[in-house]
């Protein structure tokens, strides 16, 4: 990318236009406070908000909430990559698999992950693993359905063709069926990296003693009201930069997707 | 079949066709789909012989067997009855020497236009793959995509798909050529240039091709033999000599030879129609019958 493009991307229409609700956002906000509208009496100001971000970010301890955060997502969503990408291969390629790993998976689904944080808590001998326990499962079964799915759809004349060229079962795998499933890994990814951060914030607020979701829970608890505002929207970001980092990886990897 | 005959007298000729070149064989093979209750026969007793390095085109009505006949020899059906051999080797499965050009595009979107059409040689891991790096530019330079080399498949157009398609089979040297329908869908003047870049990697590597259309211009053009298939279930019901020159161009289409060859595979492709109509209902078949005697 060149100098012109950048440029061009920084100042595009679009970036305007974002820039404009959000500004429009924190105005109406500011003036809904101002007038003691119902509903936002009790929240604070943006401009209170702001003025306590410079309290806030100065102490070490604010950061420290984003990294055990952040080292908690990426570690229980790490794992359920690890886990679940192969084991959603295995049970999209072997009928007999599928059909003796199927039925547990889907009675585990549906229970929701805060679900899993007494019973976490009493089988893991810390709280940290069995937050990171918890935040696994919220990637691990997105992860699961989406392998399954985008393998089972590979279009069978790429497997016919690759056979008819001369592939060994090492080709087929690792130059058909694994390209084939990238765009399914990472919407799967995408998906499970946005139930990971909604996740990650609740356990942090039943169990956790760090934590942007223990900082938003403890802020309210102090009473320090416009921290409550700060622990959100640092989270928000939080899970914007986590996204973008996901897409940035999959633009990269799965470059032919780009040219459609 | 009488000039096959006389082509694999001649020594010399028939010493330069060894290697590339193969004779496949295919006796009274038939084939049926069983869908739910209905057990429909699909192939009924096709014998069929492709002379080697020669171009034989099948045509027939839709839904005839054509493509059954392409998987059977692809290796990926079994016949349920007959037997098919590649030089006197029963094909019992898929093989990089018999390759087949599916109806749609079949390259794989993950790998750009160089990537795909290497992928044969580099799977195989049994020739230099600088030597294939070379014969891979000189096929992109053949098929007119030396500027899309690095393009994937979703950013070239119908017509460039193919050629890369056709580029990705040649570059094997299969013994055989399997052609479905490869240039349907595409419009009328891409098809036509098509035919053209076909025939040119053809007539310069002259391997045994069997090319199945529905289309009888382009059958004509391409075609050694040109082989009629019936209606449903798909029977051989004639084999036609095309003895046009080669290299082919497209003022052939204006020839009186060709127009001959033309009457003569329409009124048999028109007979099957009709029977294909008339098989439809009972009021059709009246119908045509009626007609007939209105014309004695």
């Amino acid at each position: 990318m060149n100098v012109v493009k950048i440029k061009k991307a920084i100042f595009s229409k679009t970036l305007l236009r974002g820039f404009i609700s959000v500004a429009g956002l924190i105005l109406l906000w500011e003036v809904g406070r101002r007038l003691k509208l119902p509903g936002l009496a009790a929240v604070p100001a943006p401009s209170e908000v702001y003025q306590s971000i410079s309290a806030s970010i100065s102490q070490p301890k604010f950061w420290d909430h984003w990294i055990s955060s952040f080292s908690r997502v990426i570690s229980g969503f790490i794992a359920a990559q690890l886990v679940g990408i192969p084991l959603g291969l295995m049970m999209a390629m072997s009928r007999t698999f599928h059909a003796t790993t199927f039925p547990i998976l889907e009675i585990m689904r549906p229970i929701p992950p805060l679900a899993w944080v007494p019973a976490s808590i009493i089988f893991w001998p810390t709280t940290e693993l069995s937050i990171a326990f918890v935040i696994f499962l919220g990637a691990f079964f997105t992860v699961v359905i989406n392998v399954i799915g985008s393998a089972r759809n590979i279009d069978v004349r790429y497997i016919r063709a690759a056979h008819s060229l001369g592939s060994r079962p090492w080709d087929i795998f690792w130059r058909i069926i694994l390209p084939a499933v990238l765009p399914g890994i990472f919407i799967g990814m995408a998906v499970g990296m946005g139930i990971t951060w909604e996740v990650v914030v609740a356990a942090e607020m039943i169990a956790g003693k760090s934590g942007l979701g223990y900082l938003t829970w403890s802020s309210y608890v102090g009473g320090n009201y416009p921290q409550i505002i700060i622990g959100m929207i640092s989270i928000g970001i939080a899970g914007y930069i986590s996204s973008s980092l996901i897409r940035l990886l999959g633009h990269y990897v799965t470059p032919w997707q780009r040219t459609q | 079949m009488m000039a096959a005959m006389q082509d694999m007298a001649t020594p010399a000729r028939a010493a330069a066709n060894m290697e590339t070149m193969a004779e496949v064989r295919i006796e009274g093979v038939s084939k049926s789909y069983t869908i739910g209750p209905i057990r429909e026969l699909v192939l009924d007793q096709c014998s069929l012989t492709l002379a080697p390095g020669k171009l034989t085109v099948l045509i027939g009505p839709s839904g005839c067997g054509k493509s059954t006949l392409i998987n059977i020899l692809g290796g990926y059906e079994r016949a349920d009855d007959g037997s098919v051999t590649l030089d006197g080797q029963p094909i019992s499965g898929p093989s990089s020497d018999r390759l087949v050009v599916f109806q749609e595009t079949a390259l794989f979107p993950w790998m750009t236009t160089y990537q795909n059409i290497v992928y044969g040689p580099l799977v195989q891991r049994q020739r230099d793959m600088k030597q294939v790096e070379v014969e891979a530019g000189r096929l992109l330079d053949k098929v007119g995509l030396k500027d899309f080399r690095d393009k994937y498949p979703s950013q070239l157009s119908g017509g460039m798909q193919r050629r890369a398609e056709l580029a990705r089979a040649m570059i094997n040297n299969p013994r055989l050529m399997l052609l479905d329908e490869p240039f349907r869908g595409l419009d009328a003047m891409t098809r036509e240039l098509m035919q053209e870049y076909f025939l040119r990697l053809y007539e310069d590597k002259r391997q045994t091709v069997l090319f199945v259309t529905s289309e009888i211009d382009e059958a004509i053009f391409l075609a050694d033999t040109l082989v009629l298939m019936s209606n449903k279930p798909g029977r051989i019901i004639k084999s036609m000599e095309i003895t046009l020159p080669r290299p082919r161009v497209a003022s052939l289409l204006m020839s009186p030879e060709y127009l001959r060859y033309k009457d003569e595979a329409l009124e048999i492709l028109h007979e099957e129609a009709m029977k294909a109509f008339a098989g439809g209902s009972q009021a059709a078949a009246d119908f045509v019958e009626a007609y007939d005697k209105r014309d004695a």
